[in-house]
């Protein structure tokens, strides 16, 4: 379940590799400092990508949550 | 300083840039190469795409609408490749390297070698490519890069 509210949701969902990093790095670039944004993704790779682009970017990861094979992670722009 | 010392710079690598020598032309190569090329944009990395041979000839205008081809090794495949990524609806990699050039800095060369010894001019080339140059201009990129494939 989402626990936390997002200023920016991007739906990710049948997007294959790269798309959902690719989508997230794109909507990123719209935020400031300190927004928040939930992207869901069902591309496998995913669980480990947007942990990597987070650590590379210096964006933080706050949450992710995994629901009927839909992950759903929650970030902050650094 | 040793700017006088008549020795090379010992240039640290900067592991910012991954360069590609992108040799092949066939869909499927282009795909696994398209799909490198935005992941590090994505991930802020630059990124040097070299075509050469093949790969050149995959960038002349709209062929990549009509190419089909993949590795030999695998060529029974072909089809399978293109219908399965009709119905998931997977980006093509020319979209891929669109995409990442939105996002990134991925600049695209192609080789005077190849140009010249198939008599392509640039113009005839898909304008996403930004130029063409030689090996020595491309070593020069990939001599400072953390990451570089041959693909």
């Amino acid at each position: 379940m989402a626990t936390m509210t997002a200023d920016r949701v991007v739906d990710a969902r049948g997007q294959m590799c790269p798309m959902p990093i690719l989508s997230l790095a794109k909507a990123m670039r719209e935020l400031t400092s300190g927004q928040i944004i939930a992207i869901s993704a069902t591309d496998q790779g995913a669980k480990r990508d947007i942990p990597a682009w987070a650590e590379k970017t210096g964006n933080i990861l706050l949450e992710t949550v995994e629901e009927n094979g839909i992950l759903t992670f929650y970030l902050k722009k650094a | 300083m040793f700017a006088n010392s008549g020795q090379e710079s010992a240039t640290a690598p900067q592991a910012n840039r991954m360069s590609i020598v992108l040799f092949s032309g066939t869909a499927d190569k282009l795909m696994a190469a398209s799909i490198m090329a935005t992941g590090a944009a994505a991930m802020g990395m630059d990124v040097e795409l070299f075509l050469t041979t093949w790969g050149v000839m995959a960038f002349r205008k709209g062929d990549y609408r009509t190419n089909t081809r993949v590795s030999a090794d695998y060529a029974e495949y072909g089809s399978v490749m293109q219908e399965q990524m009709a119905a998931k609806k997977a980006t093509s990699w020319m979209e891929n390297l669109e995409g990442a050039r939105e996002i990134g800095h991925v600049h695209i060369a192609a080789c005077s070698h190849t140009m010249e010894l198939f008599d392509i001019k640039v113009e005839d080339l898909e304008p996403i490519v930004d130029e063409v140059i030689g090996v020595a201009a491309f070593i020069e990129q990939a001599r400072n890069s953390a990451i570089s494939l041959f693909i």
